[in-house]
């Protein structure tokens, strides 16, 4: 079934149906160790659209990260995928040997790291970091090479004399949009980005979302982005997953889940953000701290912490529930309409 | 919080401002420069972090300095904690310059006055040591009149005054064992235990998450409100600086930009830089502005500069002035300055929307 | 005294994550007059547990540790295993081996065994001595260069250099012949004080890595001094460090005091390995009994290997990227959905 290892495939093998690019089903991972395993996604699943723009926001240790990894399929022991499916253009990649997996990675799929300092290779130039990228995927040609690689660095608006640089001659800004360049080198139909902004200040931060959305727009491919901060993604992303303890709390529309939140985490993530034009009101965050995943409590996760908890949401963990298409993980919401799995 | 074994009453100097007895700022500082010497041990190349900086800060308030990477928003912090020492311009604390400051005593009084809170909780611990090996020899250095019993309660008062409950057993822990916010809270609370009188807290939140960064932001006002303490809030976070201080500097390469009372400043921004700030905020509440998305500049690395406005490279209203002499600071409108040559009182002079 | 009294991997930056073994007690704090409290103002016994159960359970430190806890009872109680005085040249010369004579006896008519046994101690005692003494010279001199920083640096550096650049053995038989026929504390100071130099520099390059971290930075905005910041703050910081220097240093006196025994440079009269390999060398000891060479080449070869192997597995308990990654086996678990297991994942 699998394709022969080293072609990347142009359209969705076997199984590819809806026009999804991507289908993860109860994804599940584990950091397992000796002294014990702590469950750092639970039975995750959602569905990326071609040319969607996948936002998914949560705090340190909500799983965010792990669970990019995971679809990727970058993670390293102890962290193993131990549940569900992840099933890219109609193949599932959880299982996939490397070599199998090589011939996706960067053609169909590719990753932004957080920092563009370590993801890059701090003795080489771009350029050189560009042609090992095409050489590793059959790119001989030297003229192939350079036109392409002059051709991404203008894409995210970077001189292509840039491309004799090394890493650090260049700012921080453009180191990052060189990274993006290089994500795009094949033009894949799913980017990757792991906190790409983090490292930036506000208005490079501003000025670089832009212009990813930019390059989606025009070249079509699907974003799963993942970040602390909401508000970022907030005028760009179609949909938004909030997590937390490694699990869904709310996914929906991004406008639906920004103006109207559901889960009292969403609800109390969103106020914890002072604003700049509003009234200025004091505000209480959210107190206590995301549950040690090693012990999970029973019920449902957020409840220490959930100004709306009741007797229930101790003992047993709700389900997602639809309302107005907005998933949501809460038990106040739970008469509204069928529980969606 | 003036206790008068721990601020020996001297005279003030003739020259310099007046002691803080409501009469003066409480920390002044004139010309304040910090240059760095780069490359290697044969060149001449200096960076010029910061430059010229002329601030104030007055008690019982919390000033948010702001600025991006570069700014010299963290040197400034640093001079202030006396951890370098200024190329030129002094300091002035309660009156007095802080070059005059020397000998182990005066240096550790101000120490206690003006302790500092820095912005990694993971890294501004020694993992080696319980928290409370930190707090107790803060309270050894700086209240040594304190018996042992006395200084247990103390550490536990502030504590629970920054809300480490329970106290006793939070001191017992490991700072691994505590969350990033928790030990941001000790930190403060090490710095409160010194009575302080001005607290420099260095991007205190940055590296907390959002959700908790509302509690360390509502935990200094209340260091304001209810202990009387000042604080200088260093942040590149122009909302949460919104929320929590009551006036507001703007720096940028090395220099400010602007100042004035919070609400004044984002409402009428009158530099540029500070209108470039504010349209790149990302506000979930508001609509995308067209904002500076065509700015694609970063600040600059300040090395051997030439005299001119810092920002005038990215500026859409630069002139001619701009290029040959630096802006100074001037008072636009009542406690309101800016260091801009084109920024004027009354017309609206809109670089970035 | 040759017990590692300091758990590895207090990691510097408590990342919260990764449960680091709980530190051990640093130099001198208590002079300072802090208040311990119940349990030690720092972990005490409970690192040690912790400790143990690091070695146990890393394959590299419980052979390393296991060789070297024989070496050390061995050197303790010599008189124990082998019942022969080892310097009697009372028996037959040049038997071989026999349950009487375990290894057979010298060309001097000396119990070969007996030799070997009580050849333990002086090279237990010199490795340790120079692990210590070389350890702390580095510690010393490494840690200052760091934080003062400037001309100490500078000066401390180029003393670091010089002895960096000489060649460590010819330097040793330079000494070593003016000295005729060192003992073995002489033969520790010597080999210390010649060889810290190459772990100064190790030392001050982590001590430079922590020069600007924040928590020395609170220490001195605070109010310390800088002597109190290097030994209650820095150095404890470092014991990962210490311990491989010590095991660094131990391992490299093992086999330099040897070498300088055997050619002729040690005292002759006092038995060890090296000076056995003295003796049989100018016996022709190859050609007429292989086993008073091959048996103290041997036991020199095993303690430095311990001490070679403690160092490894010190450096993976203290840092678990470099820890093997072992296939985990397969235990029965019920996973809803059935996955393709291949290899672990990447």
């Amino acid at each position: 079934m699998s394709s022969a290892p080293g072609e990347g495939f142009e359209d969705g093998g076997p199984g590819d149906t809806t026009g999804s690019v991507l289908e993860v089903r109860d994804l599940s991972v584990e950091y397992i160790m000796e002294r014990g395993t702590i469950l750092a996604v639970d039975a995750v699943s959602f569905d990326l659209a071609a040319g969607e723009f996948l936002g998914i926001v949560g705090e340190s240790g909500c799983g965010k990260s792990t669970l990019l990894f995971a679809i990727a399929q970058l993670l390293v022991p102890p962290a193993e995928v131990t549940g569900g499916s992840v099933t890219f253009k109609g193949r599932n990649m959880v299982g996939l040997t490397d070599r199998d997996m090589a011939s996706i990675r960067w053609k169909n799929l590719s990753v932004v790291m957080q920092s563009a300092m370590n993801a890059l290779n701090p003795v080489k130039s771009i350029g050189s970091q560009f042609a090992d990228a095409m050489q590793a995927h059959g790119v001989r040609s030297k003229t192939e090479i350079a036109d392409r690689s002059a051709e991404v660095l203008r894409m995210v608006g970077i001189d292509p004399i840039h491309l004799k640089s090394y890493p650090h001659q260049l700012s921080g800004g453009m180191r990052q949009r060189s990274m993006i360049a290089m994500a795009l080198l094949f033009t894949p139909d799913l980017v990757i980005m792991d906190e790409p902004t983090s490292a930036l200040d506000v208005v490079a931060q501003r000025s670089l979302m832009v212009q990813i959305k930019e390059l989606q727009e025009q070249l079509g491919f699907a974003i799963i982005f993942v970040t602390h901060d909401m508000s970022l993604v907030r005028h760009f992303s179609n949909r938004l997953m909030v997590m937390y303890a490694g699990v869904i709390a709310e996914f929906g529309a991004t406008g639906q889940v920004f103006d109207s939140p559901q889960h009292p985490y969403s609800i109390g993530l969103m106020e914890a953000f002072p604003s700049i034009r509003g009234p200025r009101v004091p505000l209480t965050g959210i107190p206590g701290s995301p549950p040690n995943l090693a012990k999970i409590p029973p019920g449902c996760r957020f409840a220490p912490r959930c100004p709306k908890a009741f007797a229930r949401c101790e003992v047993e963990p709700p389900e997602l529930y639809q309302v107005n298409g907005t998933l949501v993980r809460c038990f106040l919401h739970e008469g509204q309409a069928r529980s969606h799995d | 919080m003036t206790d008068p074994a721990l601020h020996d009453g001297q005279p003030t100097p003739a020259t310099g401002s007046v002691a803080s007895n409501g009469a003066g700022p409480l920390l002044r500082t004139e010309g304040l420069t910090r240059h760095f010497k780069i490359g290697r041990t044969m060149s001449r190349r200096t960076l010029h972090a910061v430059d010229d900086v002329s601030l104030d800060i007055g008690e019982q308030e919390i000033v948010a300095l702001v600025g991006e990477s570069g700014s010299g928003k963290s040197t400034v912090a640093r001079l202030l904690a006396k951890l370098y020492k200024p190329t030129s311009g002094e300091i002035y604390f309660q009156g007095k310059p802080l070059s005059a400051v020397r000998g182990r005593r005066a240096v550790l009084r101000y120490r206690g006055d003006v302790p500092m809170v820095f912005q990694d909780p993971f890294a501004s611990f020694n993992p080696v040591f319980r928290v409370f090996h930190g707090i107790m020899r803060c309270l050894k250095l700086h209240r040594p009149e304190l018996s042992a019993q006395q200084r247990r309660e103390e550490a536990e008062r502030v504590f629970t005054a920054v809300g480490l409950t329970p106290a006793a057993d939070v001191l017992q822990r490991f700072p691994h064992e505590l969350s990033g916010g928790q030990r941001q809270r000790v930190g403060f609370a090490q710095a409160l235990a010194m009575r302080p009188r001005l607290i420099l807290a260095d991007e205190p939140v940055s590296m907390l998450d959002v959700s908790i960064r509302i509690g360390l932001l509502n935990v200094m006002a209340g260091l304001r409100d209810d202990q009387g303490v000042s604080i200088l809030y260093i942040t590149h976070d122009i909302a949460s600086a919104r929320y929590v201080a009551d006036r507001l500097i703007v720096m940028y390469a090395g220099h400010i930009a602007e100042t004035g009372p919070t609400e004044e400043v984002l409402s009428r921004p009158k530099h540029p830089y500070t209108q470039l700030l504010l349209s790149a905020v990302p506000d979930p509440r508001a609509p995308l502005g067209v904002g500076a998305e065509t700015d694609r500049g970063e600040p600059p690395k300040v090395i051997d500069p030439a005299p001119g406005c810092r920002f005038r490279w990215r500026c859409p209203l630069a002139i001619d002035e701009c290029h040959q002499v630096t802006p100074p600071l001037r008072e636009l409108l009542p406690e309101h300055s800016v260091a801009c040559h084109v920024a004027r009182a009354d017309a609206e002079t809109q670089a970035f929307r | 005294m040759a017990t590692l009294r300091t758990p590895p991997g207090a990691s510097e930056a408590g990342t919260g994550t990764d449960s680091s073994a709980a530190p051990g007690r640093p130099a001198g704090p208590a002079a300072a007059g802090l208040p311990l409290a119940g349990g030690g103002s720092i972990a005490g016994a409970r690192s040690v547990r912790r400790m143990a159960r690091a070695i146990t359970a890393n394959r590299k430190a419980t052979v390393g540790a296991a060789l070297l806890l024989l070496f050390t009872l061995v050197a303790a109680f010599p008189g124990v295993i082998a019942h022969d005085d080892p310097n009697a040249q009372i028996y037959t010369r040049l038997l071989p081996v026999s349950s009487r004579h375990l290894l057979g006896t010298t060309a001097l008519g000396q119990d070969m065994f007996a030799q070997l046994v009580y050849g333990t101690r002086p090279v237990l005692l010199i490795a340790i001595g120079v692990g210590l003494l070389a350890t702390v010279v580095a510690m010393l001199i490494g840690v200052a260069a760091a934080y003062l920083g400037g001309a100490w640096d500078g000066t401390l550096n180029v003393l670091t250099d010089v002895l960096l650049v000489i060649p460590l053995f010819p330097l040793l038989i330079i000494i070593g012949s003016y000295l005729h026929g060192a003992g073995t504390s002489v033969m520790i100071a010597v080999i210390a004080l010649t060889g810290w130099s190459y772990t100064a520099r190790q030392l001050r390059a982590q001590a430079l890595s922590l020069r600007d971290r924040d928590f020395l930075n609170a220490a001195k905005v605070r109010g310390e001094r800088p002597l109190y910041v290097i030994c209650v703050e820095i150095i404890p910081t470092m014991t990962s460090l210490l311990v491989a220097a010590f095991l660094t240093n131990a391992l490299y006196a093992v086999l330099f005091s040897s070498s300088l025994q055997f050619i002729g440079l040690g005292d002759p009269n006092v038995t060890s390995w090296g000076t056995m390999l003295y003796w049989a060398e100018n016996n022709e000891a190859f050609q007429v009994a292989p086993l008073w060479i091959i048996a103290p080449g041997l036991c020199i070869i095993a303690l430095g290997g311990a001490f070679a192997l403690l160092n490894y597995a010190f450096d993976e308990i203290g840092n678990p990227a470099l820890r093997p990654v072992r296939r985990r086996r397969t235990r029965a678990r019920t996973v809803t959905t059935p996955v393709a297991r291949g290899r672990p994942s990447v």
